[in-house]
């Protein structure tokens, strides 16, 4: 047998095989939004900050937002970090970037949608920057197999949205990322970690399901525009001034230090605290859901 | 050379081919002693997704996020928890759909080797998870219904060094559990209905954050021909207790 010839088997017995410990995460998946549906579709209550672990100053900062905040040129898309995989309503279309040579993984990635950036999971085991290097609406992310599940550290992003009504993450917010696949379903379980404005990590798990639906982005990513919010102007509410922060008391009778948030609010034992003080209102008003739509 | 190569091949072949535990030749080992990952102890449901369907009763007509069909509308739409209560039907919010969605701990045990057993406070429901040909015989549908499991463990199980015993747990395996045989029931505590139809598939995996805790994530999906136009995917998260600290049975209720 020549030297070429058992190259040639070795490489077409490796190439047979599958990789050891990895799962293909690449195709499209579609979001199935059962959960947090609104938060995910339309955007969540004003003022609804139930199970959110911030500490004061995330709350402080939350109750400042103007949601025409968005309106301003400079912040129309930076608003929207690599959190917006985990709470906004797209699917996820991904796949991996090979080494032309050796034939490795060198990173997956999840295409950009709208306002999110592209996620690059480098899987080269490169170094994250420094903590000094500058930050992006991008951030940086590394990946890691531990056996079928692969996990993804962001660092590096710009400030963002936590939830979209205002909840903020400060530039020093980790996010790790689990991808778990079973079959047709790809579980993503996340949480972020923001030493500024959460008192402890804040997590999320959505299920994506596998199509053949091509999830392509619905566009470039975000474009800034002019949406007249006078120049030097950013919109906001002074400290008590926040005229929605009952909103969640008035439209489903959650009491307003529930809505407040806090990591106790999402803990069984608290659902003790608030008993006498809530009241089922009687019918739904809006966002109601249904047989015609989610 | 060539020959030398061959034989590698051979080998490497071989333990590619393994099971992916116990080995071959001696008795199989019981589903507990074959468990990838350790489920048993305490969690807690940590309740930061459909927060207002989930800590509180929410508002009748409040569908946001089921793919209800039209009939399943009409259902919900008579929902009456008093009526419910008054018939010792309060336990329709507690059935194995949606209990993993009650803000509520959750304690793992071996029943015996073949069946693992999930008690909930919540409600104080308990959920038997059979492995192999050990599933109870059938008799009439009940809230839990009858649950079949089996680990997965894929890639990483074959070939190579055995398990590290202080490896993260994701990805070492997970359990998948079917459930059928299902009493009908809520979705959810305002009336939104699964019939005796419903079919749950749950998947049950395990995580390790960069802090510490360890997570349970469930990947939850309900089919139901009669009142879903599509399944129902949903997934909860629970984190790890050192002990039972919080775990405080209380009884179904239909109003809270």
């Amino acid at each position: 047998m020549t030297r070429n010839s058992i190259r040639l088997t070795l490489a077409l017995f490796c190439a047979g095989l599958p990789a050891l410990a990895q799962v293909d995460l690449s195709g499209s998946w579609q979001s199935k939004n059962h959960e947090d549906a609104l938060e995910r579709g339309a955007g969540p209550n004003p003022g609804d900050f139930t199970g959110i672990p911030f500490n004061e100053s995330g709350r402080a900062f939350a109750l400042m937002n103007s949601q025409s905040q968005l309106s301003m040129p400079e912040r129309i898309c930076a608003f929207y970090s690599q959190w917006h995989l985990m709470v906004g309503t797209f699917g996820v279309k991904m796949w991996n970037e090979v080494d032309p040579v050796t034939g490795k993984t060198i990173a997956w990635v999840i295409a950009p949608w709208e306002d999110r950036a592209e996620m690059k999971i480098w899987m080269d085991g490169r170094p994250h920057p420094s903590k000094n290097a500058p930050h992006s609406q991008e951030g940086f992310t590394t990946g890691v197999w531990d056996g079928d599940v692969l996990t993804a550290t962001t660092t590096h992003m710009l400030t963002g949205y936590l939830r979209r009504n205002g909840v903020m993450t400060s530039d020093q917010a980790t996010m790790v990322t689990h991808f778990i696949r079973h079959g047709d379903l790809l579980t993503l379980a996340s949480e972020i970690v923001d030493p500024i404005y959460l008192t402890e990590p804040y997590y999320i798990s959505r299920t994506f399901v596998n199509t053949t639906n091509l999830m392509n982005s619905g566009g470039p990513p975000c474009i800034p525009g002019d949406e007249g919010v006078p120049e030097g102007t950013v919109p906001h509410y002074l400290p008590g001034k926040n005229p929605l922060v009952d909103e969640m008391t008035k439209v489903y009778g959650i009491p307003q230090e529930a809505a407040m948030g806090g990591a106790e609010t999402a803990y069984p034992a608290y659902r003790d605290k608030i008993k006498d003080k809530f009241k089922t209102p009687a019918k739904c008003q809006k966002n109601c859901g249904g047989p015609a739509g989610l | 050379m060539g020959y030398r190569i061959f034989a590698l091949i051979a080998v490497a072949l071989s333990l590619v081919a393994q099971p992916p535990r116990g080995g071959r030749g001696g008795p199989p080992q019981s589903p507990q002693a074959m468990a990838p990952i350790d489920l048993t102890g305490y969690w807690v449901s940590i309740v930061d997704e459909d927060w207002r369907f989930r800590m509180v009763v929410p508002p009748a007509g409040d569908y946001m996020g089921v793919p209800m069909t039209a009939e399943s509308k009409k259902v919900a739409d008579t929902w009456d928890p008093a009526k419910d209560e008054a018939a010792g039907e309060q336990c329709k919010a507690f059935g194995a759909p949606a209990i993993l969605r009650q803000p509520e701990h959750l304690h793992f045990t071996w029943q015996d080797d073949h069946t693992l057993r999930l008690d909930t406070d919540a409600g104080t429901q308990t959920r038997v998870f059979h492995f192999g040909d050990s599933k109870e015989p059938a008799g009439p549908p009940s809230l839990q219904g009858d649950s079949v499991a089996a680990w997965e463990v894929k890639g990483g199980g074959r070939g190579g060094p055995p398990p590290d015993p202080n490896a993260p747990p994701q990805g070492k395996g997970s359990l998948k559990v079917t459930t059928t045989h299902l009493k009908a029931g809520y979705l959810r505590k305002n009336g939104v209905p699964y019939s005796e139809n419903a079919q749950l598939t749950e998947y049950y995996d395990m995580i390790k954050e960069h802090n510490g805790d360890l997570m349970l994530v469930v990947t939850i999906v309900t089919t139901d021909p009669k009142y879903l136009r599509e399944p129902f995917i949903i997934t909860s998260h629970f984190k790890k207790q050192a002990d039972n600290a919080g775990w405080n049975p209380t009884p179904c209720s239909a109003k809270w």
